[in-house]
């Protein structure tokens, strides 16, 4: 019996326009870029005995305009990314970048010593020091015989 | 300014066990020249590379580690990785006066067009 190749030659065969199609559009499929970050910044969170540490990626957006607040065992981010300003005679090629405000909040499962939380802002990425209280911190017992 | 296609050819392996991640990446273009903007945070402003080579405008970029020192990884958004994306210039640009900038995680570049070449006359010789 002869075993025709697959894809080649000039035969019509409905299954071959199929996989055709399908191939045209999963490629079509996989060149869109519409994938929307469902949370603007993307945070990594650290946990550790002495508190937690909160990394995020804010890019574009000046340190000093970064407004965080720590409010027992809430810290709430909140900031502005401004859009570029365009010329009069600019024309938009791309435009995939997020702008405008926004705000996260982060509820941590101990409270925060807000006088001892410190922030770093660093090629774009931020970083949280979120430490416990001397006082809430787990104290060892030590048990003695009797 | 399009993104750069491989046309049926191979890209580069990877040499590093590490995701490889697109920038996000505004493309604005005036009469003086284009304007590209490219959230790339976390990346190590050494290990930055632009080139502009046959048309091609590569940028790569890989990313200092954010890990904290005595902190275990609890919940994660993001990961760590190298950047990398190409694009295919279509206007002829002034390569000796592209500038790049890196701030606060942002690459600009700055891309200014070339003066128009003068039309060559090319004579035709009746044979």
């Amino acid at each position: 019996m002869l075993h025709n190749l697959e894809n080649t030659g000039r035969w019509y065969d409905p299954l071959r326009q199929m996989r055709f199609a399908q191939r045209d559009m999963s490629r079509l499929l996989d060149n869109l870029r519409v994938a929307a970050t469902p949370e603007f910044p993307l945070m990594n969170i650290w946990g550790g005995t002495d508190g937690a540490v909160v990394t995020a990626e804010i890019p574009g957006v000046a340190p000093e305009e970064l407004d965080i607040a720590v409010h027992q065992n809430t810290v709430t981010l909140r900031g502005t990314r401004p859009a570029e300003p365009l010329a009069d005679d600019a024309v938009v090629h791309r435009q995939e970048r997020t702008t405008g405000t926004f705000t996260r909040n982060l509820i941590l499962p101990f409270r925060v010593d807000g006088d001892r939380a410190a922030a770093k802002f660093r090629n774009g990425v931020l970083r949280l020091d979120l430490p416990r209280p001397e006082a809430d911190k787990p104290h060892k017992i030590t048990v003695s015989r009797s | 300014m399009t993104d750069h296609e491989t046309n049926g050819t191979v890209s580069p392996e990877a040499t590093r066990a590490e995701p490889v991640f697109i920038p996000p990446t505004d493309i604005i273009e005036t009469t003086a020249g284009v304007q590209m903007v490219l959230d790339m945070p976390g990346a190590d402003p050494d290990s930055l590379d632009v080139t502009l080579e046959n048309r091609v405008l590569r940028i790569s970029a890989r990313s200092a580690s954010s890990a904290p020192d005595g902190y275990a990884l609890l919940h994660a958004e993001y990961r760590d990785g190298s950047y990398e994306r190409s694009f295919t210039v279509s206007e002829p640009i002034d390569t000796a006066a592209i500038e790049a900038v890196f701030k606060d995680g942002v690459l600009r570049l700055t891309l200014p067009k070339a003066a128009p070449s003068p039309a060559a006359k090319i004579t035709v010789k009746a044979a």
